[in-house]
Order: structure tokens, then C-alpha cells, then sequence
């Protein structure tokens, strides 16, 4: 369980988050959606043990969590297996392994023939996996995904979004993403957290109730507007004074 | 991405004219220039190629040898120190910023002026162009290293937090790859630089050498073993360069190929 406890965060001299509350349940998919800009990106880097905020308490017994970020980063140096490797060789895991281990990953997530490839070899798409795989490799039970899948276009996110329900529930590994998406938040997760800018803090949360297989393209619509109808919801996404007066 | 074998063939040849058009054309206004000053002033290719190979006759290769091993040591002994010093610099604050005026001080002294200093300090001989070779060729080395690791990628920096990557493994899959990509061209810079300050110093402090070769030149008035010597060490730089450095480069960084390869 991951658990943040009345976090507060400055950035500087702006308040960035206030007052978070924040769970997320082995197996459970918790998606963070708002505006850019309202700290849902620290909220991540500070469940990722990456910052250490301010005020309030995080606690995560979670064997191990790892983090998916908006851009690959992958080491340009490296190749594909010895990329998704990254994380077992950091662990110590001889070599002959590691790579035993990131070939059936690899495969498994479609890059089969493009082990030995170096990441620009690659399109963004398959970048983006070889990070995901990355992640898996450390057998971790806590995925934090960073608006993985922002820089994919349309199709290709669809695909990717398919793929990571997949991997999530063989797996039965828990995640907390992040997206400024409504309608990725509704088709990634069992619940929604909306949060809100200056400061940040959490405005509605929800529970889908419906199963991953069922969430067709008119259902996501229909529960975006759903969600856009609650006054709180709809003041965070549709109007921002800071953008206005900016 | 992968192109047939004539294509990259023909590719290849387009290069390699292109590359002999401009050595071509210098050598036409070299020639150009000979017959209008005359050959005393300007001997042409001819004279210059005539002069190298009696000037080979008598030994050249001697001197040759001589001053390749006073411009390598003096060069590996700086690249070693300053890449060691420059990483130091750029991965630690503090050290950098003690360390960088250092080098501004180093780099604005006169090559020449090393040359007293190292006459007056070891004596004429091998010691003082090695010392010479060292201390101008550090700074470029040091700034090469200390700039590639000031810009290593905060991204990449995290995310090996995020998988807790030990530090030795930070430093040789993080950091050096990085750094390497940058100490490269400063050291192919402070080869240039450890050639030319080799046979500059030569001139004034050894007996033997390419330098003490054009000294010679200059007192019997010829011109045409002055140029001669000037075509050998233009040869031997550029043959140290693509020989050695590149190739080095080349087996060392090979994602940086395959990404020149697919463009």
C-alpha cells in the first residue's frame, strides 16, 4: 500500500500542493488526472521517493516501485536488451540472466527484432516501451507512470494503453499514472483523482466501476462528460484564472 | 535504412573526390604562387616533394621519430591529466571552480612563453618540449572533459536514481559515455596542438628533430627542406588523426555511427 498523508510541497515560494491525500492498494490502478501545471508531476516524484516534500507522510510498503517518465530516457549509448536491463544489472544480477530476462520481456512487448538495436534506432512508440519493459525487468510491484504516453500520437497510444492494461493485470502490479487526459484516466484506471492547480490539491475522486474489456470509445466519452458535470471537476479543467490573467 | 553496397560505394568515392578536389585545389595555388614569386621565396610541390626525399636520404626519420615521441608523450601525459582533472571539475563544484581559472591562466600563456620557462627550468633537450607539449596541450583536454561532464542529463540523472543505480556503475554506464563524447574532439584538438608546439619548441631547445630540422632550413637559406618539413608534419598530424583518433572514436562510441549510418 502507498500511502501519502496530508502532503504539502513549496517549489520555491509557490505553494505547489496542499493537503494530499492519496492511496493506492496492491493491484489497484489509480489514475491522476488534471490541468498541467496542477503538481500532479511532484505528486508523482514524491510517491517515487524522488522528492521529499515539505509537510506531511508518505509510506509505501510496496516491495518495489519504478518509475515510467514522460520521455523515455533511455541511455543512448546502450542497446535495446542491455537498456531494459538497466535496472537488473544496478541489482547485481549477473549478466547472463539480465539479458535472459530482458529478451522475454523485449519479446513479450513486440520489440523481438530489435534487441540490438540503440534507442534512436527506434521509433518513439518503441522507445517508450523499451522504458516500460525497463521498468518491469525489476519485478516491481508499483508502477508510477509519468504521462507515458503523451507523446504518442492517437493510434499508437491506443495501442500502448492496451498493452499496459495487459501487462498490469497478468502482472497484477499496482500504478498510479499521471495524465491530463480525462479520457486515459477513465480507460487506465479503477479510480480517477482530479486535481486541481494553485495549489495543487485533489477536487473529486472517483471509482469506475465498469470492467477494462467493456471501456469503449463511447463510454469514455460519456463518463469525461460525467466527470466535466461536477462543478469541482469542470472548474479545474475548463476555466483557470491563472491562465487568463497570464 | 540499410542502402545496397554500390550506392554506399559510390557514396564513399563522392567523398573521397570531394575531399581530394580541396587538396587538389591547394595544391594548384601553391603552384600557382611558386611561379609567380619564384622559388626561392614559394618552391612548389615539386621542389618541396624533391627536397623531403633528400632530406629522407639523410635521415629524416630519425628526426621524425624524434619529435613523435616528445609530441605523444607530451600529449598522453596531458590527455590523461587533464581528463582526469576536467571530470574531477566538472562533477564536483568546488573543484571546478578552483580548478577553471587555473586553466584560463594555463591557456593564455604563449606556447612560446613555455618554451623559456621550460629552457631556463630543465635545460634545452627532450624535457623541456615534453614539458612544453604538456602544459599547452592540458588546458584543452581539461576544458573538453570538464565541459562534457557540466553537461550530463539531469533526466538521465534521475532516472538512475529511480533504479537506484550503485555509484561505479553511474560513473561508467552514466557519466563516462557522456564525457567521451566530448573529451574526444578536444583531444583531436590537443594532438593538433601537441604537433605544433612539439616542433616549435624543438626549434629553439633540441638538437634533433623536425624542429631543429627547420631551424637547419632557416640558417642554409632553404626554403624548399622548410617546406618540405612543413609537408611532414602536416602528414603525420593528419595521419595520427584519422589512424588513430578516429578510428579509436569510431570502435568506442559506435551508437554515434549507426545514428550517421541511418541519416
Amino acid at each position: 500500500m502507498l500511502k501519502l498523508e496530508m502532503v504539502g510541497h513549496d517549489f520555491g515560494r509557490e505553494r505547489t500542493l496542499e493537503g494530499i491525500d492519496l492511496t493506492v492498494a496492491p493491484g489497484e490502478s489509480v489514475c491522476l488526472v488534471g490541468p498541467s501545471g496542477c503538481g500532479k508531476t511532484t505528486l508523482l516524484r514524491i510517491a517515487a521517493g524522488l522528492v521529499t516534500p515539505c509537510e506531511g507522510r508518505v509510506s509505501d510498503d510496496f516491495r518495489r516501485s519504478t518509475v515510467v517518465f514522460q520521455e523515455p530516457r533511455l541511455l543512448p549509448w546502450r542497446r535495446l536488451l542491455d537498456n531494459i536491463a538497466l535496472g537488473l544489472k544496478a541489482m547485481g544480477v549477473p549478466q547472463q540472466e539480465r539479458l535472459t530476462r530482458a529478451r522475454a520481456l523485449a519479446d513479450e512487448l513486440g520489440l523481438a527484432e530489435r534487441h540490438d538495436h540503440y534507442p534512436h534506432e527506434l521509433s518513439g512508440g518503441m522507445q517508450q516501451r523499451v522504458a516500460l519493459a525497463r521498468a518491469l525487468a525489476v519485478d516491481a510491484d508499483l508502477l508510477l507512470l509519468d504521462e507515458p504516453f503523451s507523446a504518442l500520437d492517437v493510434g499508437l497510444r491506443s495501442e500502448a494503453q492496451t498493452l499496459l492494461l495487459g501487462l498490469l493485470a497478468r502482472r497484477n502490479i499496482a500504478s498510479l499514472l499521471v495524465t491530463h487526459d480525462l479520457t486515459e484516466a477513465l480507460r487506465l484506471g479503477h479510480r480517477v483523482v482530479v486535481m486541481s492547480p494553485s495549489p495543487g490539491c485533489i477536487v473529486h475522486e472517483q471509482r469506475i466501476e465498469r470492467p477494462f474489456a467493456e471501456r469503449d470509445t463511447a463510454f469514455l466519452y460519456e463518463a469525461a462528460g460525467a466527470l466535466l458535470r461536477q462543478p469541482a471537476v469542470a472548474e479545474s479543467f475548463l476555466f483557470h484564472q491563472d491562465e487568463v490573467s497570464a | 535504412m540499410k542502402r545496397s553496397l554500390m550506392t554506399r560505394g559510390v557514396e564513399t568515392l563522392l567523398g573521397w573526390g570531394g575531399s581530394l578536389t580541396g587538396v587538389l585545389l591547394f595544391v594548384a595555388l601553391w603552384e600557382w604562387g611558386s611561379l609567380v614569386y619564384g622559388s626561392f621565396l614559394l618552391p612548389g610541390p615539386r621542389d618541396a616533394l624533391a627536397a623531403l626525399g633528400r632530406l629522407w636520404q639523410e635521415g629524416a626519420a630519425a628526426a621524425v621519430w624524434a619529435t613523435a615521441w616528445r609530441a605523444m608523450l607530451g600529449f598522453v601525459l596531458a590527455a590523461l591529466v587533464g581528463t582526469a582533472l576536467g571530470i574531477l571539475a566538472g562533477l564536483s563544484r568546488t573543484l571546478g571552480r578552483a580548478l577553471e581559472p587555473v586553466s584560463t591562466v594555463l591557456l593564455g600563456i604563449p606556447p612560446i612563453a613555455w618554451i623559456v620557462l621550460a629552457i631556463l627550468w630543465f635545460g634545452s633537450g627532450s624535457l623541456a618540449t615534453v614539458y612544453t607539449v604538456m602544459a599547452t596541450s592540458l588546458p584543452v583536454s581539461f576544458a573538453g572533459a570538464q565541459m562534457g561532464a557540466l553537461t550530463r542529463d539531469r533526466r538521465l540523472q534521475e532516472m538512475a536514481d529511480v533504479f537506484a543505480v550503485p555509484p561505479l556503475m553511474r560513473l561508467l554506464d552514466f557519466h563516462l559515455p557522456h564525457i567521451a563524447s566530448y573529451v574526444f574532439p578536444a583531444l583531436i584538438t590537443a594532438l593538433g596542438v601537441a604537433w605544433k608546439v612539439a616542433v616549435m619548441a624543438e626549434l629553439f631547445a633540441t638538437e634533433d628533430g623536425i624542429g631543429a630540422g627547420l631551424a637547419m632550413a632557416r640558417v642554409n637559406l632553404d626554403t624548399a627542406a622548410a617546406m618540405a618539413w612543413i609537408v611532414l608534419v602536416v602528414a603525420l598530424l593528419l595521419a595520427t588523426e584519422h589512424g588513430l583518433l578516429r578510428p579509436l572514436q569510431r570502435r568506442m562510441e559506435p551508437w554515434r555511427q549507426a545514428g550517421q549510418r541511418g541519416k
